[in-house]
């Protein structure tokens, strides 16, 4: 074949495929007007104020509903959570959020010029900015302390190289009234079974703060296999409690962990099912919820956990009471990342 | 497009007809095959790059799944990769020279892996995709390179292969650029960066398909495939011992970003950035290094990329907290790699002949890819045990012993050696 034929087939074939790629793009970026519509049949949102302390107690989250509110902080009555929602006046955007006691961490995007960076954003009661502190990766977990002092969250450090598909995580946990940050909790000392422990694929996800502003709860994952364990901010330790723990969640009453435990024989792409672990005996209980279940649960009361399945539009928020009982419930559509205040 | 080939083509065979040999023409400089490869490798890499930048966000923020602790491809398939990557080289030598195919279907089968992406929602059928990509790669690794070594000049090959691989990884900086802005105009754009990401990887297999002749090598016409009834392993034997020897003392650049971090104290938000300090290194100085090898001798500079990433150790050693360290470290982990990479390629080609040059380089690929597993594993453990520091002071005294054994084993190649 001569050049010139050569040439012609490359011309040819690159505006073919310029045309499917443009083709590509445009349909994708076109599902931006789409998704600012809300749709026929969801929920009710106003905008308005509001509050991370309030008279009457409130359902925080990220809405997920499709509208101008979308992906927007959003409250809802506890009691009633399929009531009316409000958004807050300002759009205050988070991927996660949590709050305690007038204290939120919301977990955000900022779009840079070549590339997107995340960052932590420290909110007052009010929800204005207090600070922020740069995230190292994408967001998962976010965790307030009961008395609103501490804050937590974890990100996934992707991959490092065409090979890098393993995925390593950083769990930072900061002290909103000093302002003094321990960006990963891999500086901690690991205590495992009774020594001292340093491996370096040790990762940590999934903080829980107890009431009492010096321990938290935590997993940690190395050589395959998970942990729960008590980590102790003063003396900056963390010591091993029992394995196959997963998104620990502490009881308001401090003596259960609500959790996901990976259960063998359980698809791969599926593997958890939610239980809650009594601190005391160490006595698991598998809880009702029939479906894998991928969140760090969020705890109602003493007897009920909240916790987000994959949904229509992104996640749904479930109920199920935390003995293993009864069974689970929808309580709210279109929703992410939930706090009762 | 690359204006490269096109200009270059008229000096090259004008027909993909086996009788054509690509000789590179009588001059010095880096034939159009050897471009015309590198456009290919260009290509893809933008292409495999693109998939691999927004994979962890597509995990996580598009399918809602948590891949923590979740290794999407395990011990086994490195094994299963290794494998690939031999049969792949004996398959591109035999019948006189197939390494065009063989490279066509390895580029077309990582190409045909994109789409897929599409339909593949959970973990595990993520993982065979993406195991099918990398198998795809480790198929063509081998035919590729043995066609730059076959179309260059025994005394341009260092160059050669130092221009390939510059290309290869302007291609990887390249990707996440693409995949980012194109994620920044679309909403949830993961399906159009996949879309994108498979046009780009057609385009290059076309390039190769249309602009790389077959070759043709110096392999008996009558092409029985028994091409190893006894072959001569002797110029085999001393490349592959001592890739593989350095290779066992090659910690992973994970372990050398995580020790950027730990020893230098690098912050968290700037862990994604550093393989890209080693990339730009690697980029600048691929070209002049494997020049620099064609002067001085390929095994010189071999180990000399060697002694690089022993002062890497070196510096990480240190513990100092200095501004500077973390970019000196990125600087010369970026040197290992250009002194390394194709100048590897380019030394143990002087031994091979014709008919097994691609055979023989995926052993030494091989040899030196479980080499580096092994290091890995090896490491990981001795940091276990005895800590981050005691594994890096072990890991160096292995490198430096490991080198003076190379340096008295290294393979004596007379510069100006005819190939057959």
């Amino acid at each position: 074949m001569t050049i010139r034929g050569k040439l012609t087939i490359l011309l040819a074939a690159v505006l073919a495929l310029a045309a499917v790629a443009t083709a590509a793009v445009l349909h994708a970026s076109a599902r931006a007007d789409r998704r600012d519509q809300a749709r026929p049949g969801g929920p009710a949102i106003t905008a308005g104020p509001v509050r991370l302390t309030s008279g009457t107690r409130e359902l925080v989250f990220r809405n997920m509903a499709w509208g101008p509110h979308r992906d927007e902080l959003t409250t809802t009555p506890a009691a009633r959570p399929s009531g009316p929602r409000t958004a807050t006046a300002t759009g205050l955007k988070c991927l996660r959020f949590h709050a305690r006691s007038g204290t939120g961490i919301c977990l955000q995007a900022v779009h840079g010029t070549l590339s997107d960076t995340y960052r932590a954003t420290v909110l007052d009661s009010a929800l204005h900015e207090k600070g922020h502190y740069a995230v190292p990766g994408i967001p998962s977990r976010a965790r307030v302390s009961p008395s609103g002092r501490y804050a937590a969250w974890t990100a996934f450090v992707g991959g490092d190289s065409y090979a890098g598909t393993n995925f390593s995580t950083r769990a930072a946990i900061l002290d909103t009234a000093t302002g003094v940050l321990t960006p990963s909790l891999e500086a901690y000392a690991i205590v495992k079974d009774g020594h001292r422990y340093r491996a370096p694929d040790v990762n940590f996800w999934g903080v829980t703060f107890a009431a009492d502003d010096r321990h938290f709860y935590a997993t940690l994952a190395t050589h395959g296999k998970t942990y729960l364990v008590r980590g102790d901010l003063r003396t900056r330790t963390v010591t091993t409690l029992h394995t196959n723990v997963e998104c620990p969640s502490l009881s308001p009453d401090g003596t259960r962990i609500a959790y996901k435990k990976r259960v063998p024989g359980l698809p791969a792409d599926a593997p958890w099912r939610l239980y809650v672990l009594d601190l005391a005996t160490l006595h698991e209980t598998p809880l009702a919820e029939t479906r894998s279940v991928d969140d760090q649960a969020e705890w109602s009361d003493d007897r009920h956990v909240t916790y987000a399945l994959p949904g229509d539009y992104g996640a749904d928020l479930y109920t199920v009471p935390a003995d293993g009982t009864g069974s689970a419930r929808e309580i709210l559509t279109a929703a992410v990342s939930p706090a009762y205040l | 497009m690359y204006v490269a080939d096109s200009r270059a083509t008229p000096s090259a065979p004008t027909s993909a007809e086996p009788a054509a040999r690509p000789r590179a023409g009588r001059r010095r400089a880096v034939g159009p095959t050897v471009f015309a490869l590198g456009t290919v490798s260009l290509i893809t890499d933008v292409s495999s790059e693109m998939v691999t930048a927004v994979l962890p966000l597509y995990l996580v923020a598009g399918l809602g799944l948590s891949p923590l602790g979740f290794g999407l491809l395990d011990g086994v398939y490195n094994g299963f990769s290794a494998l690939v990557r031999l049969v792949g080289g004996r398959f591109a030598d035999s019948g006189g020279g197939r390494h065009k195919t063989v490279a066509v279907l390895g580029y077309g089968l990582s190409a045909l892996c994109k789409p897929l992406l599409l339909v593949a929602g959970s973990l595990p059928l993520i993982g065979a995709v993406l195991a099918a990509d990398r198998t795809g790669k480790g198929l063509r690794t081998a035919p590729r390179d043995a066609l730059i070594s076959l179309s260059s000049e025994p005394a341009a090959r260092g160059r050669a292969f130092g221009v390939h691989r510059a290309m290869d990884t302007a291609g990887a900086l390249l990707g996440p650029l693409v995949a980012f802005l194109i994620l920044r105009w679309t909403v949830d754009g993961y399906d159009a960066v996949f879309t994108v990401s498979f046009c780009v990887a057609v385009l290059g297999v076309l390039v190769l398909v249309l602009f790389v002749p077959s070759s043709r090598t110096a392999a008996p016409a009558a092409a029985t495939p028994r091409p190893a009834a006894k072959p001569d392993v002797r110029p085999l034997l001393r490349p592959t011992v001592c890739a593989t020897l350095l290779g066992l003392a090659t910690v992973s650049d994970a372990f050398v970003y995580l020790l950027l971090q730990r020893q230098l104290g690098v912050p968290e938000r700037w862990f994604a950035l550093l393989p890209l300090g080693t990339a730009a290194a690697f980029l600048t100085l691929a070209a002049p290094l494997g020049r620099l090898s064609d002067r001085v001798g390929a095994w010189r500079v071999f180990l000399g990329g060697h002694v690089a990433l022993l002062a890497v150790y070196g510096l990480l050693l240190t513990h100092a907290h200095s501004p500077v360290l973390p970019y000196a470290v990125l600087l010369l982990h970026g040197t290992f790699y250009a002194a390394t990479d194709g100048v590897l390629m380019a030394a143990a080609s002087a031994g091979l002949p014709e008919a097994r040059r691609s055979s023989g380089l995926a052993v030494v690929q091989t040899g030196q890819a479980l080499a580096r597993f092994g290091c890995s594993l090896g490491f990981g453990a001795a940091w276990t045990a005895w800590g981050d520091r005691t594994a890096l002071g072990s890991a160096a005294v292995l490198l430096a012993g490991c080198a003076v054994v190379s340096y008295v084993l290294r393979p004596t190649t007379p510069r100006t050696e005819a190939s057959t």
